[in-house]
C-alpha cells in the first residue's frame, strides 16, 4: 500500500496535467453530490461559454511561457481592443460583419503583442517587469484617452454572432440550455495552437529558447523573432476574446477582464508549463483552464461564498508550483 | 565576484548623482508649474506622509530583487492591506480605543508586524525551502492573501474612527518632520547599513551577482532567502500599519497600482532586476523623485487614470535607461 501511495504520486509528479485532470474530476464529483445542479446541461453549457475567454488568454500565455517568457499585459490588450472597436464600429461602420471586426481585433493585438516582444528582447528585461508596464500603459490609455463608461449600443452583427447556436438542450425546468458558437472560435485555436507548438519550425524554436535561451542562440535560432512571434501570437489571442467578451455580454465595458490575468496564470501553470519555460501542453493549459472555470463557476453551488474564489485560485497557484518544484529536484 | 563588486562600485555614484537630479530636476519644474505653494510646509509634510508606504514596498521588491534567481515580491500590497485589516478586526476586540487608546496603537501595531512576519515567512518558505520560483509563489500568495482580506473582511472597507495615538503617527510632525516619514528614513538606514557592512548584506550581493560562487562560500543560501523575503514581509506590514493610520480605514483593494509602482520605484533606484545590485539611499531617492512627480499631478489636476500611464511609460523608460547605463560601463571599462 506504502510502495503504490508512494508510486502514484511519484507518477502524478511526472504527469502534472494528470493532477489537475484528477482534480477536476475530485471537484466534479463533490460538486456534484452537494449540488444535482451541477450535471445539468445548462450548468455545463454556462462553464463551456465561461471557459472560451479565459482559454483563448491560457492558450496565448501558454506560448510566451513555452518561449521563456512571461506576458501580464493580455487582458489589458484584450480590454483595449474590445472597447475600442466595439465604440468605434458603432460609431463609424455599424453594418460592418463580425469578421471583419474579429480580423481588425486580432490584428490589433498582433501589433500590440509585437510590441511587447520588440520591447522585451531591446530592454533586455524581464520579460514580468516590462509587461507590467505596458499592461499599465496600455490600459491607462483606455481609460484616459478612449473612455470609461460603459457602452451597450452593441452592434448588431456583433450582438448576433454571440447568439448563433450549436446546440439547444430542453430542460428539465422548462427552460432551454444553449451551447454558443463562439466556443467553437476555442476549438479552432486550440488545434492551431497544437499545430504550431507541436508541427512547426517555430514550435521547436519555441521550446529551444524557453529551455535554454544561450543554447538555443548558439543552435542558430533567432531569438528576437521567436520571442516577437510568441507575444504577437498572445496579443492576437487576447485582440479575439475581447472581441467574444463582448459578444456573449453585449456590452463594453473597460473595467472588464482587469485582474483575470491571475486565473490565467493559475490555469496554465496547473496545466503543467513550467513558469520558467520551455514546456508545456495545449491540453494540459486546456485542463487548467476547465479546472479553474469550475472553481470560478462552482464555488456558489457548493454554497461557498465567492468572496473565497481569490483565496482558492491563490493556493492553485502556490500547489502547482510546489508540484513543479517537487518535480524538477528528481 | 570581485569584479562584479567592483563594477558595482562604479556605477553606485553615476544612479545617485542620476536620482540626485532626477530629484532636483522635478522640484524645480513642479515649483514651476505649481508655484511656490509647492514647497511650502504644509504641501513638504503631506507630501513626506504618503512616501513610507510606496519606500516601504519598494525597498521589499528591491531586496528581493537583490536576491537574484528571478527574485522579486509581487505579494507587498496584498501584505500590507491584509496587516491593517486584521489588526482592524481583531484588536478591538481585545483593547477599548476610546479607554486606553495608547496601549490599542501598540496592540494594533504588533499584530500587523506578526501577520507581515507570517506572511513574508510562507513567501520565504515556499521559495527557499519548497523551491517555488519567486514569481509564481508571490503571485500565488498575493491572492491568497488579498483572497484572506476579502473573506475577513467580507469585501468591505473597515473604518477605525478617529484613534489618536494613530492618526498623530499617521500625521503628525515633530520639528516639522512627520513621525512615519521619520520611521522610514530610520528603517531605509537601517537595512542600508545592513546591506553594506553586515555579513547579511555582504552574502545577499553575493548570492544575487553569483549563486554557484555563493554556494561554495558555504553559507545557507536558503536561510538567506528565507530572512531576505520575511523582512520584505515585514516592510510591507509597517507600510499597511501607516496606511492604516493615515488614511484611518482599511479596505482589500487599496492602492492597486502599487505592485507597479513598488516594481518601478526600485528599477528606477538601478536595482538590477536579475540580482546582485542595488542600494537603499537610491530606492528613497527615486521614491521621493515618484512622490514628488505624482503631487505635482495633484497641482495639474491630472487624472489617476493618466498617472499610471505615466507610472508605465517611466518604468519602460528606465528599463532602458538602466540598459544603456549597463552598456556604456561594459564599454567604458573594457
Amino acid at each position: 500500500m506504502q510502495t503504490s501511495m508512494a508510486g502514484l504520486s511519484g507518477w502524478l509528479i511526472r504527469h502534472p496535467p494528470l493532477f489537475t485532470l484528477l482534480l477536476i474530476v475530485l471537484v466534479s464529483l463533490v460538486i456534484g453530490a452537494i449540488s444535482p445542479q451541477f450535471w445539468q446541461m445548462a450548468n455545463l453549457f454556462d462553464m463551456a461559454r465561461a471557459s472560451v475567454v479565459t482559454g483563448l488568454f491560457g492558450l496565448g500565455f501558454l506560448v510566451v511561457l513555452a518561449a521563456g517568457g512571461i506576458d501580464m499585459s493580455f487582458t489589458a490588450i484584450a480590454a483595449l481592443l474590445m472597447y475600442w472597436l466595439t465604440t468605434a464600429t458603432a460609431a463609424y461602420a455599424p453594418w460592418m460583419p463580425m469578421g471583419v471586426v474579429l480580423a481588425a481585433a486580432a490584428v490589433g493585438g498582433m501589433l500590440l503583442g509585437m510590441c511587447n516582444g520588440l520591447l522585451v528582447h531591446y530592454l533586455k528585461a524581464p520579460a514580468l517587469i516590462v509587461t507590467i508596464g505596458t499592461q499599465y500603459v496600455i490600459r491607462s490609455f483606455l481609460l484616459t484617452f478612449v473612455g470609461t463608461e460603459l457602452f451597450v449600443n452593441i452592434p448588431m452583427s456583433i450582438e448576433n454572432f454571440g447568439k448563433y447556436e450549436i446546440w439547444r438542450v430542453g430542460t428539465d425546468n422548462g427552460s432551454i440550455a444553449i451551447l454558443p458558437a463562439y466556443v467553437l472560435v476555442l476549438v479552432v485555436a486550440a488545434i492551431v495552437t497544437w499545430w504550431i507548438l507541436n508541427r512547426t519550425l517555430m514550435g521547436r524554436a519555441i521550446f529551444a529558447i524557453g529551455g535554454n535561451s544561450d543554447i538555443a542562440e548558439r543552435l542558430g535560432y533567432d531569438i528576437r523573432k521567436v520571442q516577437v512571434f510568441a507575444f504577437a501570437y498572445s496579443g492576437l489571442l487576447a485582440g479575439i476574446a475581447g472581441m467574444l467578451h463582448v459578444s456573449s455580454n453585449r456590452l463594453a465595458n473597460p473595467f472588464d477582464l482587469s485582474g483575470t490575468e491571475m486565473g490565467v496564470i493559475a490555469a496554465v501553470v496547473l496545466g503543467g508549463a513550467r513558469i520558467t519555460g520551455g514546456s508545456g501542453t495545449v491540453a494540459g493549459t486546456l485542463l487548467g483552464v476547465v479546472l479553474i472555470t469550475l472553481v470560478n463557476n462552482v464555488l456558489i453551488l457548493a454554497g461557498i461564498p465567492s468572496t473565497w474564489q481569490a483565496f482558492v485560485v491563490g493556493c492553485f497557484i502556490v500547489l502547482a508550483g510546489a508540484l513543479f518544484a517537487t518535480r524538477e529536484k528528481r | 565576484m570581485l569584479k562584479g563588486l567592483l563594477v558595482g562600485n562604479v556605477v553606485v555614484d553615476r544612479q545617485l548623482n542620476f536620482l540626485v537630479s532626477v530629484n532636483v530636476l522635478v522640484l524645480v519644474a513642479a515649483v514651476a508649474i505649481a508655484g511656490t505653494s509647492f514647497v511650502n510646509v504644509y504641501n513638504l509634510q503631506s507630501m513626506a506622509v504618503q512616501i513610507p508606504e510606496l519606500g516601504l514596498l519598494g525597498i521589499g521588491v528591491a531586496l528581493a530583487m537583490i536576491a537574484g534567481n528571478g527574485g522579486i515580491d509581487l505579494s507587498g500590497i496584498a501584505v500590507a492591506n491584509l496587516s491593517g485589516i486584521v489588526a482592524a478586526l481583531l484588536v478591538p476586540m481585545w483593547v477599548s480605543a476610546d479607554d486606553s487608546p495608547l496601549i490599542f496603537a501598540f496592540v494594533f501595531g504588533g499584530v500587523c508586524l506578526c501577520i507581515g512576519i507570517v506572511c513574508g515567512l510562507i513567501n520565504g518558505l515556499l521559495i527557499s525551502r519548497a523551491g517555488l520560483t519567486p514569481i509564481i509563489a508571490t503571485l500565488g500568495t498575493s491572492m491568497a492573501y488579498s483572497g484572506i482580506s476579502v473573506v475577513v473582511s467580507n469585501g468591505s472597507g473597515i473604518r477605525l474612527g478617529y484613534i489618536e495615538p494613530l492618526d498623530d503617527f499617521g500625521h503628525m510632525a515633530v520639528l516639522g518632520v512627520p513621525i512615519c516619514f521619520a520611521l522610514f528614513i530610520a528603517i531605509a538606514a537601517a537595512i542600508g547599513v545592513a546591506l553594506r557592512f553586515t555579513p547579511f548584506g555582504v552574502r545577499l550581493y553575493l548570492l544575487g551577482s553569483n549563486a554557484k560562487a555563493a554556494r561554495y562560500a558555504g553559507f545557507s543560501q536558503s536561510g538567506l532567502q528565507l530572512v531576505t523575503y520575511t523582512i520584505s514581509g515585514i516592510l510591507a506590514s509597517i507600510a499597511g500599519l501607516i496606511i492604516a493610520a493615515r488614511i484611518s480605514s482599511v479596505k482589500w483593494d487599496y492602492g492597486t497600482s502599487y505592485v507597479l509602482i513598488a516594481i518601478l520605484i526600485a528599477v528606477m533606484a538601478g536595482v538590477r532586476p536579475s540580482g546582485g545590485y542595488g542600494r537603499i539611499v537610491c530606492v528613497v531617492l527615486s521614491t521621493t523623485a515618484l512622490q514628488m512627480l505624482s503631487s505635482m499631478f495633484n497641482f495639474l489636476d491630472i487624472s489617476n487614470f493618466f498617472r499610471d500611464f505615466a507610472w508605465g511609460l517611466l518604468l519602460l523608460a528606465f528599463l532602458q535607461i538602466s540598459r544603456i547605463d549597463l552598456r556604456s560601463r561594459l564599454f567604458g571599462k573594457s
